[in-house]
């Protein structure tokens, strides 16, 4: 074993752990009031953060560590850009939510931070201990974080269920990964990957497969392991809502993406079926409980359900022989980026449009663009993108799912294709209703918008980010694409 | 004019959506210089149509050419390139698109629909054209497909805001609905479940061009069309293919039995998104067809030919059928849409020069005509508050102008030789005939006599409503009533359009002249006379 260590490799994470203990220290060290200096230097490390990883970008290649288990490559890099730039948007969002409500601030970051430190290794991990670790670190501070409103009870049940079904995941998930060491005797994705070539029919794997699956499926909230996540979602402060749904999914899809790809390739006659069925249940059942939702939360968790399906789609085309599987990694990733980019601008809208209208039912937003064209407008872009209406940056990650099926082949996957693409019309339906309250009904009566705030300093930065990489994306989808290309080199490699 | 061979088609498809973002500067109440800068940018790409058209090479209709193209690299990885071009088929709809912006514009100068808001109302304007004219002039299967879907954000604000708010009871719904909220949710959930498919056979398409990674793959509708007629295209792949196609354009077009959305649409628009609605949107479904569906896939087009054909032939005589039952002034020419699309859809269902040729012409004389009726509905609705045509008799004695006009239009609309609407129906009843030889003649021609008595039904609801709305007493209703007649901007807009109907009436060259030569390249080409040769191509020989 070496323990040799590349600090400039590291340096990303170096940075995150600084800024965690900057923000411990300061938590201690200030007054009440100035409590907000916490805040600002979590969201000046995040985005410090951001420094190292485009040093290591621009000099490119792969930096290899730990024995080969701690990789620093260029899907490594995209998806830790992926999530700093999640939380980035997150604490920004945050800024004012968590000041202005009087919740604890300094354990906030300090919870928040911790979280993406454990994504940022989970991206660079090529064994399961180092994949496992990281994935619990993203996900334990958010059983903590999701009761943040401590006296709301909805708070509190959605922090209980997170935590328990959590836990549950993480269970059945080390199940299954101890499987898979004690079949073959390997940690590696790349010494699982040959241990287990050409033995992906033995029951016995299937069995560890089928246990990993599902333990992520219930991270990523895939149906039927979604229960949690509307009442998790609609109870938890609404920007760690945000995180759950794109840093905290984004992890679990990054693991799934490494185990599927890069550990079990072989086996993709095994798990490609079985993430099939998961797609086609969480787009449809996604899609359609989120046809009914009035709580606009609630309606982008059932939404993110919905996506999660859209996300799986490319997987299932792994299970065409000879297919080139590099193509799928690339969409899935693609979609992943794009849905993080669009579904935090829904988030953050949510929260400048609760503030204006001081409710999350949709019925109290009826009107809204009339009042505030410019919430409005934004209301409209983010929803229609998350619906795949081009020009916005959501019609992409569409086309580059269709893509990799469609190039595929294959009559099952083919269908599945015919079965997204009916849910896209049906989610249309929903993200339109949105629109059309904030848009096209009159306002009702008693509802004074002039009483609401307007959207703090922070979150205006949110918005604009948002907004801004949603419609270049759209216009310009080479920005996403190579980020697809990046993720293509490392699956080429497994 | 170097400079405009390379920028000619850029300005005139982006031009508008730059305007749109300077309106967005533009404060709310300055409304004075928000129709000055959304009418100076409509002229100004029109302006740039009409230099189009001087620059236009008429001899040069070969097939599988285009003019003033672009082709610059846009998403590299997956070979979509920005590549656009104009040739005799597009030329005119292109034209015809930047015209209707440009009186719409003038129309809307006094006429808002509540609730007003005129800078959100021109900048969607704005939007719709950047969406139409780039649907014209793209030459890559991404690029078109973005245009396509581009439209439907900006409609599906005009109808869903400034739209009827009648409330309707609607079959499902406990409570009633708005008909503008209705018309305009369905109108874009069956837009986009058609060309979500349409993306699954762009796709499949993309898949069989080329087999060694994505560089050898392409979407460019002028290489695929190549491919095409080479036979690469074979097999029950290609069957799928055209029918996925077949589900995107048809719900445009729109054709009988997918049609539905489109009366509730085109009621339920203001004005001015009616107008839009049918003189330019229901082109692009028929547009595509002829663009796309036909070059590529030629022998599936002759497959589904008659399948079409039937479809088309329902669609008239369902159209006209329903107009005779209608009440509501603007539904029933919303439903005559439905009949005259049929013709369009007849015509290039024949596959010949003849049914191609018609259906451009028809396309472009529907366009105006029907753009035309939608605006004289819409005015006389602004006066009256009413479009129910029992309450409207009389017009002719309240507004003597306002009746002229609707009688000649409406004229125009059953297809009276010497105007512009007659061509379409004529020629494609002609086309079908003598179809491609090896379609079935059987089904062709019982499609040209039903068709034929489709054209006495479209005179007999026409007339039914000149009988109903011009002549008779008015109503005591209105004793007491202001009723001004025509006003200038109304006229503004108007004169330009009667001028080219009777134009095109008297010299149908006009549009033949730009689309006979590449028609016929294009059925000479593919079809090589007769569609066994089509087949066989179909069948890999």
């Amino acid at each position: 074993m070496s323990f040799e260590i590349d600090y400039l490799a590291l340096a990303p994470e170096f940075v995150i752990v600084g800024t965690f203990l900057a923000v411990f220290v300061l938590d201690m060290l200030l007054p009440r009031g100035k409590k907000y200096w916490i805040a600002t230097t979590a969201i000046a490390g995040t985005a410090l953060a951001a420094i190292p990883l485009v040093a290591l970008a621009v000099e490119g290649g792969s930096r290899s560590m730990f024995d080969g288990s701690f990789v620093v490559d260029e899907f490594a890099l995209v998806l830790k850009g992926l999530f700093i730039v999640g939380a980035y948007l997150v604490f920004l969002m945050s800024h004012h939510y968590i000041e202005s409500d009087r919740y604890y601030q300094g354990e906030y970051y300090l919870l928040l931070l911790a979280s993406v430190l454990g994504s940022m290794v989970m991206s660079s991990s090529r064994d399961l201990i180092i994949l496992f670790i990281g994935l619990e670190l993203t996900t334990a501070p958010l059983f903590l974080l999701a009761g943040w409103k401590k006296g709301d009870a909805k708070s509190n049940e959605a922090s209980l269920k997170f935590f328990i079904l959590g836990v549950l995941s993480t269970a059945i998930l080390l199940y299954g990964m101890s499987f898979l060491y004690g079949l073959t005797g390997e940690v590696t994705f790349e010494g699982l990957a040959a241990a287990t070539a050409g033995r992906g029919g033995e029951p016995a794997i299937v069995m560890a497969i089928l246990f990993v699956i599902v333990g992520f499926a219930f991270k990523i909230s895939a149906v039927p392991f979604h229960f949690w996540a509307p009442d998790t979602y609609e109870g938890a402060p609404t920007p760690v809502t945000a995180y759950l749904s794109v840093n905290s999914k984004a992890a679990g899809f990054v693991g799934m993406l490494l185990v599927l790809y890069l550990a079990l390739p072989d086996a993709s006659q095994v798990w490609a079926p079985a993430l099939w069925i998961l797609a086609a249940l969480s787009m449809t059942v996604g899609n359609l409980s989120a046809l009914k939702q009035t709580n606009i939360v609630r309606l982008l968790a059932y939404s993110s359900i919905a996506q999660a399906g859209f996300m799986l789609v490319p997987f299932a085309a792994a299970s065409v022989a000879g297919v080139d599987l590099r193509e799928a990694f690339a969409a899935t990733v693609i979609y992943l980026v794009i849905y993080a980019v669009m579904n935090l601008g829904a988030f953050a809208v949510v929260i400048a449009g609760a503030r204006k209208t001081r409710t999350g039912e949709l019925g109290g937003w009826a009107g809204l663009g009339a009042v505030d064209s410019r919430l409005g407008l934004m209301v409209a872009v983010f929803f229609f993108s998350l619906a795949g209406i081009p020009p916005l940056a959501g019609w992409f990650a569409k086309f580059a799912m269709f893509r990799s099926v469609m190039i595929a082949g294959g009559i099952a996957t083919v269908a599945l294709a015919v079965v997204a693409a009916i849910n896209a019309v049906i989610a249309l339906f929903y993200y339109a209703k949105v629109i059309k309250t904030v848009w096209m009904d009159d306002r009702a009566d008693g509802f004074d918008t002039s009483l609401g705030a307007e959207p703090a300093g922070s979150l205006r930065l949110a918005l604009a980010l948002s907004l801004a990489l949603t419609v270049a994306i759209g216009i310009f989808p080479a920005i996403a694409i190579f980020v697809g290309d990046a993720s293509r080199v490392i699956a080429a490699g497994g | 004019m170097e400079w405009f061979d390379n920028w000619g088609l850029p300005l005139i498809v982006f031009l508008p959506v730059a305007g749109a973002l300077f309106l967005g500067f533009i404060p709310k109440a300055n409304e004075d210089a928000l129709k000055r800068a959304a009418l100076a940018v409509a002229v100004l790409a029109f302006a740039l149509s009409l230099v189009l058209i001087g620059q236009f090479d008429f001899a040069g209709g070969a097939y599988n050419t285009y003019q003033f193209e672009v082709n610059q690299t846009w998403i590299g990885a997956i070979n979509a390139n920005f590549h656009v071009g104009v040739d005799g088929i597009s030329l005119p709809l292109l034209v015809l698109s930047t015209f209707i912006t440009v009186l719409a514009i003038i129309y809307s100068w006094n006429h808002w629909d509540e609730p007003k808001n005129p800078k959100g109302f021109l900048i969607l304007m704005l939007i719709l054209a950047t969406g139409m004219n780039g649907t014209f002039v793209a030459l890559d299967l991404v690029l078109f497909f973005i245009f396509f879907e581009v439209v439907l954000l900006p409609m599906y604000f005009m109808i869903g805001i400034w739209g009827d708010r009648t409330p309707r009871k609607i079959p499902g719904f406990a409570k009633e609905v708005e008909t503008r909220l209705y018309a305009a949710i369905k109108f874009f959930l069956f837009t986009l479940f058609g060309s979500a498919f349409m993306l699954l056979g762009f796709l499949a398409l993309y898949f069989k061009s080329g087999a060694v990674g994505d560089l050898g793959r392409t979407f460019d509708i002028v290489e695929l069309t190549r491919l095409g007629a080479s036979g690469l295209f074979t097999g029950t792949f290609t069957f799928w293919v055209f029918g996925a196609m077949f589900l995107g354009f048809a719900v445009k077009v729109p054709m009988w039995p997918l049609h539905t959305w489109l009366p509730d649409a085109h009621t339920a628009a203001p004005t001015v998104g009616s107008v839009l609605l049918a003189a330019i949107l229901l082109k692009l479904g028929a547009y595509g067809f002829i663009r796309i569906a036909i070059p590529i896939l030629p022998g599936e087009a002759a497959n589904w030919a008659p399948a079409i054909a039937i479809l088309a032939v329902i669609g008239i005589i369902y159209g006209s059928l329903a107009c005779l039952a209608q009440t509501d002034m603007k539904r029933l020419i919303a439903f005559s849409s439905v009949g005259h699309m049929g013709f369009v859809m007849l015509g290039i269902a024949t596959l010949t020069d003849v049914g191609l040729n018609a259906a451009i012409i028809g396309m472009v004389a529907h366009g105006l005509i029907t753009g035309l009726l939608f605006f004289l509905a819409g005015s006389m609705h602004h006066r009256y508050h009413t479009r129910d045509m029992a309450r409207l008799g009389g017009n002719m004695k309240l507004m003597p102008l306002m009746g002229g006009i609707l009688a000649f239009t409406a004229m125009a609309s059953l297809g009276l030789p010497g105007l512009a609407g007659f061509w379409g129906e004529f020629m494609s009843l002609v086309g079908a005939y003598n179809p491609l030889a090896g379609l079935s003649l059987g089904v062709f021609r019982t499609s040209m006599v039903l068709g034929a008595v489709g054209t006495v039904l479209t005179a007999g609801y026409m007339l039914y409503m000149l009988q109903q709305v011009n002549l008779g007493e008015p109503g005591v209703e209105w004793e007491g009533h202001e009723l001004h007649d025509v006003d200038r901007f109304e006229l503004a807009a108007w004169v330009p359009i009667i001028v080219l109907i009777v134009a095109i009436g008297f010299f149908p060259k006009i549009i033949f002249h730009a689309t006979t030569d590449s028609v016929t390249s294009l059925i000479d080409t593919v079809f090589k006379g007769d569609v066994t040769a089509a087949l066989t191509t179909l069948r890999g020989g």
